[in-house]
């Protein structure tokens, strides 16, 4: 063969295999709103920036006639590129391609570039769209989940991890999503679940649609398995990115910086808070009003919504937010709020960014359905992960901080760097009303008018002990400020921690909570 | 802007024995309420199908005797009596699927 026609060779050998499945496939998948593999790949990195690998990997399975199928990429396209100029490694599962099926060699060219992705250092994205195991490979197709398992657990706090749900993603499938830090699903196109309506509707005849059991909405409000949701796959493309400006390459860099913009002035700090702890507000406006741009990436929006975790700049630095929500349930903890605030903590801490808590609680939600959903052993992933971070912690103290919630959020006992309270802060070890109840119980039942009697101990408790001063007299809060002053405040606490170092005695790893 | 609700979506909480007003979740609006379990009741903890039913009405069974046999998850499950007593009426038989917290019997 002459150099030329080697060449002819070469693209008609590649032409065969770029557009993957048969077109009936492709026009099947753009008809519900999916973008084909290739086309999500494009959309989501910078333009001509992705290098394929594996192109020409094809599958090994001899049995039931598999051999004269052939099978484009084997169902999978993966490669390296960027996204906004961070260097990203990315596959996409290809369900024009038998499914997007898993098989042996579909799974070794997934491990590839996840190996390649923690060998240098960057963030690793998988757009799931697949039917499952390729039952035809047998156990080898088994195996390639475990290898991918295994990689994910090892890539995990040494590089961000991804993953985007794009269609089905069933059975031992949906496990390596939840190894993973950030799960991004789509409004009808993302399924996700361990057995499927038909297995549960055989097996225990309940019956529930796919959507109910495992829709996009189903795991953003309910289960808590994906963190972000979007109506279609170009705004999910677009949360993407927007994470990618706030998070680091890996956990030996550190996030990107950015020019420092100003708060917007609609945000206004003095007025967002009310005086009357009773009455709620929205935290996020707090937020807001703090940090660079007013711009702020809400992690987990829509579970566990009492408490606010998420992403933003400040002085140009990226910090993650955990924040109490007055404004649903009161802000309480509870088992999801816990997990929901441990696991942010816990990224954060991984790739060096500093925590900012923001504090207003009344404490922990009440109930016999949380005694028994364990929200002991949850409510004490919040205490492990905040005191286990060693990273920046700066805790402001907005109103109410009473008893274990105070504790548990972020507390100068608990290792925070710098703690300081509005002048509304209410630091106690319980609210007003439950203390003087206890403290004075026999006063109150002795008086002659005991409801009379016990609003006036309420308001003697109120006044002494519902300030800051009395925590601030002990130490355990550094200072009071406005919260006129808390933006230059932050930025300062931000800048002065910049070389923090606080080393710990060795271990091979704790055993957290879970 | 405000960031202060006031619309009707507001609800009350209470905590430490004050209340505040706030939003519910989904989650929360829809928690059962516990009710502590009726020990006349022998209910089912796994969906499945009844094989053999071992018991009649009016018997008297001791701790640890077979009431039924219940399949599930391909695993033919033994049924055993929590505790001695007389059967005071069977509400399963032979042949019947059976979903999670379904009464199998009531003892007297």
């Amino acid at each position: 063969m002459s150099m030329p026609n080697k060449h002819i060779d070469f693209f008609r050998r590649k032409e065969r295999l770029v557009n993957g499945g048969a077109s009936r496939a492709s026009e099947k998948q753009m008809a519900l709103g999916k973008l084909t593999a290739r086309d999500r790949i494009t959309a989501l990195l910078d333009v001509d920036s992705f290098y394929e690998f594996d192109l020409f990997v094809e599958h090994r399975c001899r049995d039931f006639d598999m051999d004269k199928k052939v099978l484009p990429g084997d169902g999978v396209i993966t490669g390296t590129g960027s996204i906004m100029g961070y260097p990203v490694c990315i596959y996409a599962q290809d369900f024009t391609v038998a499914g997007g099926s898993l098989g042996l060699m579909h799974a070794r060219k997934i491990t590839k570039i996840m190996d390649h992705a923690i060998k240098m250092g960057m963030p690793i994205i998988g757009i799931n769209d697949s039917g499952g195991a390729r039952i035809q490979e047998g156990v080898d197709s088994l195996a390639g989940y475990g290898e991918i398992f295994y990689r994910n657990t090892l890539a995990s706090g040494i590089v961000p991890q991804i993953s985007v749900i794009l269609g089905p993603c069933a059975g031992g499938a949906v496990y390596s999503p939840a190894l993973t830090d950030f799960v991004f699903v789509v409004d009808n196109i993302s399924k996700m679940f361990i057995t499927g309506p038909e297995v549960i509707k055989t097996v225990l005849g309940e019956e529930i649609s796919m959507e109910d059991l495992g829709g996009a909405r189903v795991h953003s409000e309910i289960s808590g398995n994906a963190h972000f949701y979007a109506r279609n796959e170009l705004e999910c493309f677009h949360q993407i990115k927007q994470l990618f400006t706030f998070i680091p390459w890996n956990n030996k860099k550190k996030a990107e910086r950015y020019p420092v913009k100003p708060p917007k002035a609609k945000f206004d700090i003095e007025r967002i808070v009310p005086m009357d702890s009773r009455k709620p507000y929205d935290v996020r406006h707090v937020i807001c009003a703090l940090c660079d741009n007013s711009e702020f990436l809400d992690v987990h929006a829509n579970w566990a919504a009492n408490i606010v975790v998420g992403f933003a700049r400040i002085d140009g630095e990226t910090v993650g937010i955990v924040a109490n929500q007055p404004m649903v349930l009161a802000g309480v903890l509870d088992v999801d709020s816990s997990d929901k605030a441990a696991r942010f903590i816990r990224f954060c801490d991984a790739f060096g960014i500093p925590l900012i808590t923001f504090v207003d609680l009344p404490g922990y939600l009440p109930g016999v359905d949380q005694e028994h959903a364990g929200v002991i052993r949850h409510g004490a992933k919040l205490l492990y992960a905040f005191s286990e971070a060693t990273v920046p912690k700066i805790t402001v103290i907005l109103r109410k901080a009473y008893g274990g919630g105070y504790i548990a959020m972020c507390s100068r006992h608990l290792g925070a760097d710098f703690v300081v309270a509005w002048p509304t802060a209410e630091i106690a070890v319980m609210g007003p009303e439950g203390a003087a109840n206890i403290i004075f119980r026999n006063e109150i039942a002795a008086a002659p008018d005991p409801a009379e009697m016990r609003r006036r101990k309420v308001s003697e408790y109120t006044e002494k002990f519902a300030n800051p001063y009395v925590a601030a007299a002990s130490g355990h809060i550094d200072a009071v400020i406005s919260p006129a002053a808390t933006r230059d405040f932050l930025i300062h606490a931000i800048q002065i921690s910049a070389n923090k170092s606080e080393s710990r005695p060795y271990k091979k790893h704790g055993v957290p909570p879970s | 802007m405000s960031a202060v609700p006031t619309d009707e979506t507001l609800r009350e909480l209470v905590i430490g024995e004050v209340s505040y007003a706030t939003r519910y979740t989904k989650k929360f609006e829809t928690r059962s309420l516990y009710v502590s379990p009726d020990p006349r009741l022998v209910r089912c903890v796994i969906p499945g199908v009844i094989l053999e039913v071992s018991v009649r009405k009016g018997m008297r069974v001791k701790e640890g005797d077979p009431l039924l046999v219940l399949e599930a998850m391909k695993m033919q499950n033994q049924v055993v009596s929590p505790h001695e007593g007389t059967i005071h009426a069977l509400c399963v038989s032979a042949g019947d699927a059976v979903t999670k917290g379904q009464v199998f019997l009531e003892f007297e």
